[in-house]
């Protein structure tokens, strides 16, 4: 067996008086495609920042691709290959598109390969990277001349341009019409193909279930099911949470 | 543009505009001049924390008055000449500003500008009370009344002048130098969004560190001639609100998203301030400052810079 890409064992996160994760273990095999799923206030995004080091476990431990990453800073993390797009879109939003994609190519890329890209390689991999998510042709455009499911295509090209082995998209389909929706889950299962192992939080079960090859279930912090997706959606536990 | 080029423009502007206080047979150009390069070079220091990563600073005057009491430290100790305390002034505004910054940059927004604030107490605190630099009753600083170049005797004043605008070009290069460099890219995303910026793999702590270390060092600088120009150093005038005021207003009425900005503002602020000063009384500048900045707020809250960018976009559009 492969060893996973990401291993969560015992993961823990208080605020306050408040658990909001409570000893969660999780495996994720390289080139998975994982739907995280669960109601609102169920943990999912403080797991991504415990990942992601935006927020620090306090109890267990997250080790990617064999390395322990607890205490690391976020952009550490990024380096190492976690990217994650964000809930709300947050662009930078004086930069032009292209350069906003110019960020994660001139820190995490040369931080990990510790050689300079030269500013043709660099447009280079902007023009690739925004062709993929189809934002060429507004590439010296602001984030504000975006509309919503540009902006939320700016936001994976950002996390892609890192050029990570794990993508973490959160809720990136929230608030867009079916077609837009069909369109993000296209380009997520093209950067799947390519390799990109990707974790998917979404609350837009019909998107969650068509794309993911595994599913996990968190409720008040704790994991409740975790497996085939048609089966996991057929757990009590899972259709009491979901339904009461 | 290349950087070349620039520095070859900006070196060219400088001389020509030192070519033309020649014209003038009158040492109160000298004067006011020094004053308005300084304040070129505080509001360009200030900006790199201030404008290109959004850390407002409000203790500019305390690194302004660490360059200027090095000056007299130095001075007093060693009896260097000026362009060695102004590099001695620097390194001690940078370190303080390096240490400030780690102090203080897991503070976000007016909890930083607090924190900035409390420093230039703290270290106003500890000017008054340090005997060896004049401590609350202040030090004299005689400056030779002329300097011998080449044969030639200088007015002292003009060369205070021409450091002073040596230091402004130096501070208008290094801006731009960082605003088009990997580290400006950097310094915009800390801006625009921390967070962001940390998913991005930008070390954010770190160029914090680097801008606070810079801002410092230059504003230091700033400050080690001052103690010439002045004569007698006193707290009261080293650690003046003027400073920390004018170097947070220049850059925000003439913009802060480019080394522009704070040039044009300091000019712009610098030489209506001088006017008022020998027209009405040097009482009015802070009122000046205010009501500038109060206006610019309103109409322009990107700054002269923003409003021009704006104009042209909507031109084009």
């Amino acid at each position: 067996m492969t060893a996973p890409l990401l291993h969560i064992e015992q993961v823990g996160k208080r605020f306050g008086g408040f658990v909001a994760l409570d000893g969660i273990n999780l495996e994720v095999a390289p080139g998975e495609r994982l739907g995280l799923i669960g109601p609102n206030g169920s943990g999912k995004s403080t797991l991504v920042n415990c990942i992601c080091g935006t927020l620090h476990n306090e109890t267990g431990s997250v080790t990617f691709d064999g390395r322990k990453m607890d205490g690391l800073p976020a952009h550490q993390r990024t380096v190492l290959g976690v990217a994650r797009s964000f809930q709300l879109p947050r662009p930078f939003g004086s930069l032009s598109v292209a350069e906003n994609l110019r960020v994660p190519l001139l820190y995490a890329v040369k931080a990990r390969s510790g050689s300079h890209l030269s500013a043709t390689e660099l447009d280079e991999r902007c023009v690739e990277y925004l062709r993929l998510v189809a934002l060429d042709h507004k590439a010296t455009r602001r984030p504000r001349d975006l509309t919503q499911v540009e902006m939320r295509k700016l936001e994976l090209a950002r996390a892609l341009a890192a050029e990570p082995k794990l993508l973490i998209a959160d809720e990136s389909m929230a608030g867009l019409s079916h077609s837009e929706i069909e369109d993000i889950l296209k380009l997520l299962l093209e950067l799947n193909a390519r390799g990109i192992t990707i974790i998917l939080i979404e609350h837009i079960m019909s998107a969650v279930m068509s794309f993911s090859q595994r599913l996990v279930v968190l409720v008040s912090g704790r994991k409740i099911a975790d497996g085939n997706p048609a089966e996991v959606m057929r757990n009590p536990e899972v259709e009491k949470a979901y339904l009461g | 543009m290349q950087a070349r080029t620039f520095i070859l423009i900006t070196l060219v502007v400088a001389a020509a505009g030192f070519a033309a206080t020649q014209i003038v047979s009158n040492d109160y150009v000298f004067f006011a001049g020094y004053t308005v390069l300084q304040f070129v070079v505080l509001a360009t220091a200030w900006n790199i924390l201030g404008g290109y990563c959004g850390y407002v600073n409000f203790g500019s005057a305390a690194f302004f008055a660490l360059g200027a009491y090095s000056t007299v430290f130095f001075h007093k100790a060693f009896q260097m000449p000026i362009p060695l305390l102004i590099v001695v002034g620097g390194v001690v505004s940078g370190i303080i500003g390096l240490g400030m910054g780690y102090l203080t940059l897991r503070l976000r927004g007016s909890f930083f500008a607090i924190a900035t604030l409390a420093l230039a107490v703290v270290l106003q605190t500890l000017i008054v009370n340090w005997d060896y630099v004049g401590g609350s009753r202040g030090a004299y600083i005689i400056r030779p009344s002329a300097l011998n170049v080449a044969g030639r005797e200088i007015p002292y004043i003009e060369y205070l002048f021409l450091l002073m605008l040596l230091l402004a070009v130096l501070a208008i290069i290094a801006a731009r130098t960082i605003e088009r460099s990997r580290l400006g890219f950097g310094f915009a995303t800390i801006r625009d969004d921390e967070l962001a910026a940390e998913a991005s793999g930008v070390p954010t702590l770190r160029l914090k560190l680097i801008a606070t270390t810079i801002s410092g060092a230059l504003m230091g600088m700033a400050g080690a001639p001052f103690p010439y120009y002045i004569g007698y150093l006193q707290p009261q005038s080293a650690f003046a609100l003027d400073y920390a005021v004018n170097s947070i207003a220049m850059p925000m009425i003439g913009g802060t998203a480019s080394w522009i900005g704070p040039l044009i503002g300091a000019i712009l602020l610098g030489t209506i301030q001088q006017v008022a000063t020998v027209t009405i009384s040097s009482a009015v500048n802070v009122l000046i400052v205010g009501v500038l900045l109060v206006l610019f707020v309103i109409i322009a809250p990107n700054g002269l810079v923003g409003m021009v960018q704006d104009l042209l976009r909507r031109r084009r559009a």
